[in-house]
């Protein structure tokens, strides 16, 4: 007669929120900035069609970093809470604190909950104010932990090296063109020498308080992020030139870019059972398809 | 909504309309899901009377009068009849104004959930069928007397025109190619603006016309209101470009006007047109 494990529920806990954190540090980073007039998203994506940031509502952005599948379902989710409630009461009665809540109560439902998998995902929710001090930044974490975050926060992969950047060059009140940059730079930050991020590979959105408009979220054209950051997209560094295609081999190496991707099958463990070290390199492809 | 957590429903996948989730999260909140007892209800509430709404190169003007009725009473003077429903759209709404007031808001969160979700505008076409199949849902209180007959308007970023589409109560769709009126004066309306709509108006033309289709429905029609020179009242005009939805301001619309009712002063049948 087989006799079931015991596993204590410190270990239970300990080892979904191992699992949920390497699936996040295995995605690129997104760096959130405020600046004169709102809210400044910035994230390194090879995809112009699959979003990391996006509209939920009037004032009321969101960003994420890890499975897309996962955080593009709480995307919906939230897009149709904020409508809902923006059509049963009043628009202004959508707050971002509710989303928060309301996100941080499914995460840790999910995560405490033996059924699931934990969510790989970490999330941003953002509500730019009339002013500076109403601006309101929310980390959100795969266990459902809610954080207040002020001026600047950074997720995923080389998150550490991001925030260390941003804390030491910050300024409150830059405009939007040098906290961009500020941003850019601080993705740019790694273990070895800072790499340059093409503008080509780059996602940028702001929550522009200064906007006519009720809905305050923009996109940055590829045009206007190329005069912010000058560089025009390095040569030969594209997206199709990035080695992120789908590999189209069944019997080669699963491409880490492409979730539909598992013909081979081989999708590497999170780590090494003997060593215990990740076997995915920090700063490794985000868990996304490449541009279609 | 006592849970905090999100439902099953938030978080399946699939639909991008916004009516079809409610109808699963919260049915009650759908103007179509009530039942009312049997009879006609046509005396209840206030009616909105007429919208007109005509093309020029580059785009479409809709206008409304502000006057709702209920029976020989006239229920509000300054009632706003014209909504911009996405950033290259608008409805006017004739018939009950509160189902019109409700399904027009319904529709203008189905429009920007779905781009949202989607991640892309939805067509024309696609706007008006969406609008068709809200007004198909409120049948039955159409035929207790609780009808809505929207007009819509969108300038197709795709074609670079404005477009023009009438609804019936039953959701039967049909594109407008030049002008259209609805509601209570809408016969009147018409009648003017066959005789004063022409293909090359500029925008300001094209405001007058609708402007002087307006009075003369206010002329013939008791429950569409004229402009009213004590209390400074004028038609809404909402005018759809390639820039997107703008309300034209208060005192545009006053000068027009103005100008319209300064002619009339002279033939008050308003401008002539020539017999062949």
């Amino acid at each position: 007669m087989s006799m079931p494990f015991y596993v204590s529920p410190e270990q239970l806990m300990k080892d979904r929120a191992d699992f949920a954190r390497k699936g996040i540090g295995r995605g690129r980073s997104l760096v959130v900035v405020q600046y004169s007039d709102g809210i400044v998203f910035v994230s390194e994506n090879l995809s112009q069609a699959l979003h990391k940031v996006s509209e939920i509502y009037d004032r009321i952005a969101f960003a994420a970093v890890g499975r897309y599948n996962e955080f593009e379902n709480l995307r919906i989710a939230g897009v149709r809470l904020a409508d809902m409630r923006g059509y049963a009461y009043d628009r202004r009665d959508v707050t971002g604190r509710g989303l928060a809540n309301a996100y941080a109560q499914t995460l840790g439902t999910i995560f405490s909950s033996g059924g699931e998998k934990p969510y790989e995902v970490e999330i941003f929710v953002a509500e730019v104010g009339d002013s500076a001090e109403g601006d309101q930044i929310y980390r959100l974490t795969y266990d459902g932990q809610v954080a207040d975050e002020h001026d600047f926060a950074a997720m995923g992969g080389s998150a550490e090296p991001a925030t260390t950047y941003l804390k030491e060059h910050f300024t409150p009140g830059a405009d939007l063109a040098a906290s961009v940059r500020l941003a850019v730079q601080a993705l740019g930050q790694g273990d070895g020498e800072p790499r340059e991020i093409p503008s080509s590979n780059l996602e940028v959105a702001v929550l522009d308080r200064s906007r006519t408009q009720q809905r305050k979220f923009k996109r940055l054209r590829a045009a206007q992020l190329q005069e912010i950051l000058g560089n025009g997209g390095a040569p030969g560094a594209g997206p199709e030139d990035d080695g992120g295609g789908p590999s189209t081999d069944p019997s080669g190496p699963d491409s880490p870019t492409d979730p539909t991707d598992t013909a081979g099958g081989d999708v590497p463990p999170l780590e090494d059972p003997t060593t215990g070290e990740p076997t995915a390199p920090p700063g490794d492809e985000p868990p996304i398809a490449p541009p279609l | 909504m006592s849970d905090p957590r999100l439902g099953p429903a938030f978080l399946r996948p699939g639909s991008s309309s916004f009516v079809d989730f409610l109808a699963e999260e919260a049915p009650d909140l759908l103007p179509h899901r009530r039942a009312l007892p049997e009879g006609s209800y046509a005396e209840l509430a206030p009616h909105g009377t007429t919208i007109v709404a005509a093309t020029f190169p580059g785009g479409v003007v809709m206008a409304g009068d502000r006057r709702a009725t209920m029976g020989n009473v006239i229920a509000q003077r300054d009632i706003q009849k014209v909504f911009p429903t996405d950033e290259y759209s608008c409805v006017g709404i004739a018939g009950t104004a509160g189902i019109a007031v409700e399904m027009t808001r319904l529709f203008q969160v189905e429009l920007e959930h779905y781009e949202k979700i989607e991640g892309a505008v939805l067509s024309t076409d696609g706007k008006a069928n969406r609008l068709a199949t809200l007004i198909r849902g409120n049948l039955g209180m159409a035929m207790q007397g609780l009808a809505v007959v929207p007009l819509f308007a969108a300038f197709d970023l795709d074609a670079g025109i404005g477009r023009i589409f009438a609804f019936d109560v039953t959701g039967n769709r049909n594109e407008e190619r030049a002008f259209h009126s609805v509601g209570s004066g809408s016969t009147f309306a018409r009648g003017a603006l066959k005789k004063l709509h022409r293909d090359d108006l500029d925008e300001r033309g094209c405001v007058t016309a609708v402007v002087q289709a307006l009075y003369d429905a206010a002329d013939d029609d008791t429950a569409t209101g004229g402009p009213d020179l004590a209390r400074r009242i004028f038609p809404l005009v909402g005018v759809i470009t390639a820039d997107g939805y703008r309300e034209l301001p208060e005192d545009e619309v006053a000068s027009v006007a103005d100008a319209v009712i300064a002619a009339r002063m002279h033939r008050p049948d308003g401008p002539v047109a020539p017999l062949s």
